[in-house]
């Protein structure tokens, strides 16, 4: 099937991008109304898209359209092709919509900044670039869009540049993520050089033929790209500093969107990674570190977006873990990555709510007692954080519960290891978040006299009840019937036989709920029953030092990699001073040194030239004569 | 007559000229100097003529002649306008293009 509809889903906000950054200023007073309606012009070509594909029959659901012939070179052709299947709708959906909802939530979040319009702008390129990674046929495209979003995501994080410490996190956002294209450039090359093709369906059909090592070193590539752009250990340094970015940006790129296309990267190149046991386990044990990794930390931030992020790092963990899973993880992958979508946007939105009405204060040991005030933004996140702890029946309920069971029945060793770390994370989950929602919006005012806080406006908060509905209701819906697993099915085709239950579901949502509770139950003790300090304590154990440090991987990476590549690089200067510069130098002054020395033979006497004309002739003569004996 | 002693003339004129423009400080005697080795080479050239017994080197007498003349002229304005402004006609005074 073809359809002429996909470029638009990107060339509509592909073309507000283009226009608000062209018409500069002249499109300050409607740019951001035009960025919006742009984005909802997008999300309804989206849902017609869907209602198409619905009416069809399951396998005959994907279309495609291709829009040029990209690369022709003897083999190697790359047309730039879209295709839209069961696994990009959702992802389609979840962009465009969330997007919508970010877009309309700005404008009130925005209006009072003087760039409001660039901003507009970055978000609807971020939005082109990416529909284009979930919809590019072939890894070559979607690498455009994986550049594109990289792009879109170091231009908003370092929005607010003149504060050079922003300007700082966006820089090392885009390094990181540098680090991460290379593995999926090297993947295409690899993917290349033994398939002989990049797109998807290609290289599906001739995963076969390839050796397993190919696959293997294809699929730890992939592994890289996915760690870098979704900040999974060990590239995971960057997300916390990117919460230097207006809020609406944290929620959109590096919380819903963005920061999930590791994870669509891993689900999409599916037929590599089954191919690839010692790859896919290694996806699942990435995932597994950095659930806990990203909670650890969750746990000691006092700054509530930090706080928030570390928790996006954790909750991506788990959906690489269900993607490490193999075929019965995928779509609880996918499901997880769009019911977080939701209630994590929600909650972020929710945080910029309260930092508007807080004079854009983040520290929540400056919070405390705020629902009264907020009782709106109180509500959308309290949904959003009894769907992230995974409290029945809200989304993270289905979503996570799922992935713990499936990595329980992995079975064996593998499996007990990764399902208690799966476990262990819930539990730590409901701890710091129950510790954000206390600190902020229960207990006693701890804020200034100077601050005010109030309900924002509706154009703020009716995206974030919007959110919270998705929160409440996403995770019923995707598992009623079984419906996600169904409608991925044609693309990450799940295992026929059914692996056997070595927990029962009931069991492990015990388990889970129990855990759950306790992390409640510390952090209410911890957090609500005692008086929460404003400033935050000093004589803590090293543990919670290292933890506020974000595990020292800042401090890993400046030993690691920054200082000796400091020292290499200081060597290089001096090398290039010493060696290169010596050498030209060396030869301007062995030049001048013999002129100031062949100088005294200009005496300015006539004669003395004379004579040495005389002399020059008669040595000639001479050797002439000589020669000619 | 020996051709030769033309040339021991010419090679004894040379000489003389050569050394007058090495020893000698007065602008006007260099100059003369000068001459006398241009006219030196022209003996010499015109011999040589004889001796082959064909008319290049007198062709490049004439030649030189020509030069001479020329050089003359351009010479000894230089020579006067140095006179003038410095009132001397020594060469040593003219040192200035030196260093």
């Amino acid at each position: 099937m073809t359809s002429n509809l996909l470029v638009y889903l990107i060339a509509l906000p592909l073309f507000g991008s283009a226009l608000l950054l062209l018409a500069g200023r002249k499109s300050d007073k409607w740019g951001h109304i035009l960025a919006t309606l742009l984005s909802a012009a997008s999300f309804g070509v989206g849902l017609y898209e869907f209602s198409q594909m619905l009416s069809r029959a399951n396998d005959q659901r994907a279309v495609s359209q291709k829009l040029f012939s990209w690369i022709s070179v003897g083999s190697f052709q790359v047309d730039a092709g879209l295709v839209l299947d069961q696994l990009s709708i959702c992802f389609v959906l979840l962009i465009t919509g969330v997007g919508t909802l970010i877009h309309i939530y700005s404008i009130a979040y925005m209006s009072h900044d003087r760039d409001r319009r660039r901003f507009f702008a970055y978000l609807n390129l971020f939005i082109a670039a990416m529909l284009l990674l979930v919809l590019g046929d072939s890894y070559l495209n979607l690498y455009v869009g994986w550049e594109g979003v990289g792009l879109a995501s170091y231009l908003l994080i370092g929005f607010w540049n003149q504060k050079p410490t922003y300007a700082t996190a966006a820089k090392k956002a885009f390094v990181a993520n540098r680090v991460g294209d290379l593995g999926l450039s090297l993947a295409i090359m690899i993917s290349f050089a033994t398939l002989g093709t990049v797109s998807f369906a290609g290289v599906k059909a001739h995963a076969g033929q390839a050796s397993t090592g190919a696959l293997t070193a294809i699929g730890i590539m992939l592994l890289v790209a996915a760690t870098g752009k979704s900040a999974q250990f060990p590239l995971q340094a960057w997300l916390g500093d990117a919460m230097a970015g207006p809020t609406p940006v944290s929620a959109l790129i590096h919380a819903a969107t963005m920061v999930t296309a590791g994870v669509y990267l891993i689900v999409r190149s599916n037929f590599i990674f089954d191919a690839a046991p010692t790859a896919q386990l290694l996806v699942a044990i990435i995932g597994a570190i950095t659930l806990l990794f990203g909670a650890v930390i969750g746990m000691a931030k006092d700054d509530i977006k930090k706080a928030l992020a570390a928790s996006t790092m954790s909750q991506i963990g788990y959906m690489v873990l269900g993607a490490g899973l193999g075929p019965v993880g995928y779509a609880f992958a996918i499901m997880h990555l769009l019911t977080h979508g939701f209630f994590k946007a929600g909650m972020f939105l929710g945080a910029g709510s309260v930092m508007h009405g807080m004079d854009d204060e983040v520290n929540m040991r400056r919070y405390g007692g705020l629902r009264k005030f907020m009782p709106i933004t109180f509500a959308t996140f309290g949904l959003g954080y009894l769907a992230i702890i995974g409290v029945p029946p809200f989304a993270g309920f289905y979503s996570k519960d799922k992935i713990i069971e499936v990595a329980f029945n992995m079975g064996g060793v593998k499996g007990v290891t990764l399902g208690t770390a799966a476990l262990l994370g819930a539990a730590i989950t409901a701890f710091y978040m129950t510790r954000v929602v206390v600190m902020t919006f229960a207990g006693n005012k701890r804020w200034d006299e100077k601050a005010h806080p109030h309900e924002s406006p509706a154009l703020m908060w009716i995206p974030m009840v919007l959110l919270a509905l998705g929160s409440v209701a996403s995770g019923f819906l995707f598992t009623h019937g079984n419906s996600l697993v169904n409608w991925l099915s044609p693309v990450v085709a799940p295992n026929p036989e059914h692996q056997s239950e070595m927990l029962k579901p009931a069991v492990v949502s015990i388990m889970a709920l129990v855990v759950v509770l306790i992390g409640v139950a510390i952090a209410m003790m911890k957090y609500l029953r005692a008086e929460v300090p404003v400033e935050a304590p000093e004589n803590v154990s090293v543990f919670t030092k290292i933890a506020r440090r974000d595990l020292l991987q800042d401090d890993f990476n400046e030993a690691v990699f920054m200082r000796p590549g400091l020292k290499l690089t200081e060597a290089l200067v001096v090398t290039d001073n010493a060696v290169i510069d010596g050498a030209v130098r060396g030869v301007a002054r062995l030049t001048k040194g013999t002129g100031s020395v062949l100088r005294y033979t200009q005496t300015g006497f006539v004669r003395s030239y004379a004579m040495w004309i005389l002399l020059g002739a008669i040595g000639l003569i001479a050797a002439i004569w000589v020669v000619t004996l | 007559m020996n051709s030769a002693n033309y040339l021991y003339v010419a090679a004894l004129l040379f000489t003389i000229g050569s050394i007058g423009v090495v020893v000698r400080r007065n602008a006007i005697v260099v100059f003369m100097c000068i001459e006398l080795m241009l006219n030196a080479a022209n003996l010499a050239f015109v011999t040589f003529a004889r001796i082959n017994g064909n008319l290049d080197g007198q062709v490049m007498a004439f030649f030189t002649m020509v030069v001479a003349a020329c050089e003359v002229v351009v010479g000894l304005a230089i020579i006067v306008t140095i006179y003038r402004s410095r009132r001397s006609a020594s060469v040593d005074d003219a040192s200035l293009l030196k260093r």
